[in-house]
């Protein structure tokens, strides 16, 4: 098979057999990037010539008998990981020169695990959208229609996994930005359990709820990531310090007797049809295997996107105080005295839709509305992770659709933010709650991919990943490519 | 409108946002949306739930306070627009 159809587990089998060496698959993913990119504009940064040096690094330490357990192995990292060295824009015009003195953790773990990173990708800005239509360096198209959004905000990654440019890409989800992408484009994406994967280098939107993970082709090399980037940091205040199971070790364990949730709600109203049908058949398959399902209840699901509007804006709006035009980011010329300085060079570096996020923030903490939004919606924030809770008392994964409608075209949601913030319907409550979460290509409507939305309970990621894995083996999804890019 | 324009100001000059003429007739439409949209939080019943601190019940880890970093200030401040002598320089505070 050619390199750029194979899965990361493929391409590590044929590193090790020696068919090839990590700098000749560098080399032709990186031409076919060169080649196809434009019509995708899938990256902000492409890092050719680091990709092939760290590539011979990696050949050299496998002629040695060492290397790492992605030694050689081709990645793409969102650009809202710090690397070293390497321009780190987060999307925006604020970080269009930055250039981070220091690697983020997870691009420190991978390359210690010999990574090869080709590039960083394309991104809504700080993170703050659904479609990649908030990037100061333009939209991300849909390599299944060009027309299409690849979902955001992790758009970048989404579309480069499905278009073969890499068999993997980082990505990060505050409110559905890893699987809501990976279900428009056909890919993998998997958000871990808040706190299982360090976010420090990560540039923070919203504290509470950002999670690192990955976009790939299969629930195996889902897993053969986290396994490297999942751990305890002592840099990240909120990291969880618990211990990392081997996620390969039981990935191929049947699934006779895995209890599915199927959420009522879920496929009440504003889904799909054609979604929904995909999805009901995907649950068929899991339970042709010999899960059975329960029926779970979520009765404030409704009320997660708003709980989200107000939660996440409000640690937006602080995190984002931090840039100021003095230490770092962009800086209006001329200013006539500091609060000048901060008023302009916010407002000139930062975009529509992040400022729209920051004075949401500003408004639900500010004094006199603290208590009706923010501290409100902390409570909502509270039912929402108790229905998780009791649903999970009687069910070990819950099974869905990942968003409401296969990918829309670039431009039809941009000018209504409530319409674009419905998209994460399905999604938002994993981060709210703070569990794990993952999204498995599972058919097509009108030639679109549409993805299934698997949740777990907290570190219960061996759990969704061993679901969606068994699910692969029996669909093959997840290996058709888009015309244009095969 | 569930907001006009001087709160829009108010809020705007809060998150220290300097906004064009547009800009805020663009921010009352739009933001009057986004607080008409989550005002919905209020129909919920919260007697007695107490607001969520941390999505897993954890408690924030401290450290003991010692020095772990170095000094890497020449390298921190490339990124800084406007340096002298190892000072970030802004617009004049003090007459």
């Amino acid at each position: 098979m050619e390199l750029h159809l194979q899965t990361l587990t493929e391409l590590a089998a044929g590193l090790e057999r020696g068919d090839f060496t990590s700098v000749e698959l560098t080399e032709s993913l990186l031409q076919r990037i060169a080649a196809h990119n434009d019509k995708l504009n899938a990256f902000v940064t492409i890092t050719g010539d680091e990709a092939l040096a760290a590539a011979a690094r990696a050949d050299e330490a496998r002629a040695s008998g060492s290397g790492g357990a992605l030694n050689g192995l081709p990645i793409i990292h969102k650009d809202i990981f710090c690397t070293r060295g390497i321009k780190t824009t987060c999307g925006s015009k604020m970080l269009d020169n930055f250039i981070s003195p220091y690697d983020a953790t997870v691009v420190e773990e991978l390359a210690d695990a010999g990574a090869v990173v080709l590039g960083k990708s394309n991104m809504d800005e700080f993170a703050m959208g659904s479609s990649n239509e908030t990037s100061f360096f333009g939209p991300v198209h849909n390599p299944w229609d060009l027309e299409c959004s690849p979902g955001g905000s992790s758009g970048g990654s989404s579309a480069s996994v499905a278009a073969r440019f890499a068999p993997a890409a980082t990505g990060t989800d505050t409110g559905g930005s890893i699987r809501q992408p990976a279900s428009l484009t056909g890919t993998v994406g998997l958000k871990p359990t808040y706190g299982r994967v360090s976010r420090y280098g990560m540039i923070a939107f919203a504290s509470s709820l950002d999670q690192a993970g990955v976009i790939t082709r299969s629930s195996e090399d889902a897993a053969c990531l986290l396994g490297v980037m999942a751990g305890f940091d002592e840099r990240d205040s909120t990291s969880i310090d618990q211990p990392v199971p081997d996620y390969l070790a039981s990935i191929g364990d049947s699934i006779k007797g895995l209890r599915v949730g199927i959420v009522r709600q879920h496929f009440d109203k504003g889904l799909d049809e054609q979604c929904g049908a995909r999805v009901k058949d995907a649950i068929a398959v899991l339970e042709s295997l010999g899960a059975t399902t329960v029926e779970v209840d979520l009765p404030n699901l409704d009320l997660s996107v708003p709980t989200y509007y107000v939660v996440a804006p409000a640690e937006c709006s602080s995190n984002l105080s931090r840039f100021d035009g003095v230490r770092f980011g962009h800086r209006a010329e001329n200013p006539e005295d500091l609060l000048d300085l901060y008023c302009r060079s916010r407002g000139e570096g930062f975009g529509d839709e992040v400022k729209r996020r920051i004075m949401t923030g500003a408004y639900v903490l500010s004094a006199g509305y603290y208590d009706a939004y923010y501290l409100k919606a902390q409570r909502v924030r509270q039912l929402i992770a108790d229905d998780f809770k009791h649903a999970f008392a009687n069910v070990d994964v819950i099974a869905g659709p990942t968003t409401p409608t296969p990918a829309f075209k670039l431009g039809d949601k941009v000018d209504d933010p409530i319409t674009m913030y419905l998209n994460d319907i399905y999604t938002i409550g994993a981060n709210l709650a703070g569990l794990p979460a993952m999204s498995v290509p599972c058919g097509f409507v009108n030639d679109l991919p549409v993805g299934l939305h698997l949740v777990g309970a907290h570190f219960a990621e061996e759990t969704i990943l061993r679901c969606g894995h068994q699910y692969q083996q029996q669909t093959d999804w997840h290996t058709a490519c888009p015309e244009a890019f095969k | 409108m569930s907001l006009d324009k001087d709160q829009v100001q108010h809020i705007a000059m809060l998150a220290r946002l300097k906004l064009s003429d547009e800009e805020y007739a663009e921010s009352v439409e739009k933001l009057s949306k986004i607080v008409d949209f989550v005002d919905q939080l209020s129909q919920a019943d919260t007697t007695d739930v107490v607001p969520m601190a941390h999505p897993l019940d954890a408690a924030q880890r401290l450290r003991p306070d010692e020095v772990t970093e170095t000094n890497d200030r020449d390298r921190y401040q490339e990124n800084a627009a406007a340096v002298t002598d190892g000072l970030y320089l802004v617009p004049k505070v003090l007459e």
